[in-house]
């Protein structure tokens, strides 16, 4: 039964992943890679509330929503395979970089801290 | 200027998207995120993480994925015509719900609340520096051992 809310949610976050990436290359441009730092900024924030929220879940919730969408709609592999390729565009391209890890790391863990101090207002 | 679009899924480059969305690859993709979550979860079950120590089950995870992508997009750009849906398939999909940086953040987040400070910046750097050096040295073992352009 969890195997299967897993399933679930990786086979919507993955989707939407690429449809939020898709449409954020349209609207933003390919400066940076924005789909990829929205999504994982958007999955560390609804993470960080399930775990901030804890016990008072349900723990179908967490895994279907938890572990299941918020796990395949952020992403670890896109987000560094983007950084190296944008390291080997010359120096524009390795400030880029820069700026994608230095944006991923302050929004994303920033978004958990937010979301885990949400959750346990309650 | 246009740049080539970096995408994992090879997605073009901003203004040159087609309005229609291509569902066989939206499938391919959802198809390859299940298979992919149910992986980093099986791995997470078997490998639990005690609180306050380093969560060694999503860093494995996170590099072995990275090194994945790094080996598949070195593949599937050394060949002259790979099949359209290999890429969201297993880049986009597989390998895209098998790593996270959800779990990452809140981990992260909870070796601070357990007191770990240097841990948690251990544990942030750490991943980040691996990921990269794993994208790095899979692209690099392919284009050596793999096939040529």
């Amino acid at each position: 039964m969890t195997l299967l809310l897993v399933l679930a949610g990786g086979a919507v976050g993955a989707p939407c992943r690429f449809l939020v990436d898709r449409l954020a290359g349209r609207l933003l441009g390919v400066t940076l890679p924005w789909g990829t730092l929205i999504v994982n900024v958007l999955g560390s924030l609804v993470l960080g509330l399930l775990a901030g929220l804890g016990g008072t879940v349900p723990g179908w919730v967490g895994t279907l929503l938890g572990t299941g969408f918020c796990g395949a709609l952020t992403t670890y592999s896109t987000f560094s395979y983007e950084t190296v390729r944008l390291a080997g565009d010359g120096p524009g391209g390795r400030l880029r970089a820069l700026c994608n890890v230095a944006a991923t790391l302050v929004a994303g863990l920033g978004a958990a801290a937010l979301g885990w101090w949400l959750g346990g207002l309650r | 200027m246009t740049r080539k679009g970096i995408a994992p899924h090879g997605g073009p480059t901003a203004g040159t998207l087609p309005d229609r969305l291509p569902w066989d690859v939206v499938a391919a993709v959802a198809l390859g995120g299940a298979l992919g979550s149910a992986a980093r979860y099986g791995v997470s079950v078997a490998w639990p993480t005690p609180s306050g120590q380093l969560p060694w089950a999503t860093l494995v995870i996170n590099l072995t994925g990275c090194a994945l992508l790094g080996m598949l997009m070195a593949f599937v750009t050394a060949r002259i015509a790979p099949h359209r849906l290999l890429r969201p398939f297993l880049g986009t999909g597989v390998l895209g719900g098998y790593t996270t940086f959800s779990t990452y953040a809140v981990e992260t987040r909870g070796l601070l609340d357990t007191g770990r400070p240097l841990l948690a910046a251990g544990y942030v750097f750490g991943t980040l520096a691996g990921a990269l050096i794993a994208v790095w040295l899979g692209g690099w073992l392919v284009a050596r051992i793999g096939p040529k352009p």
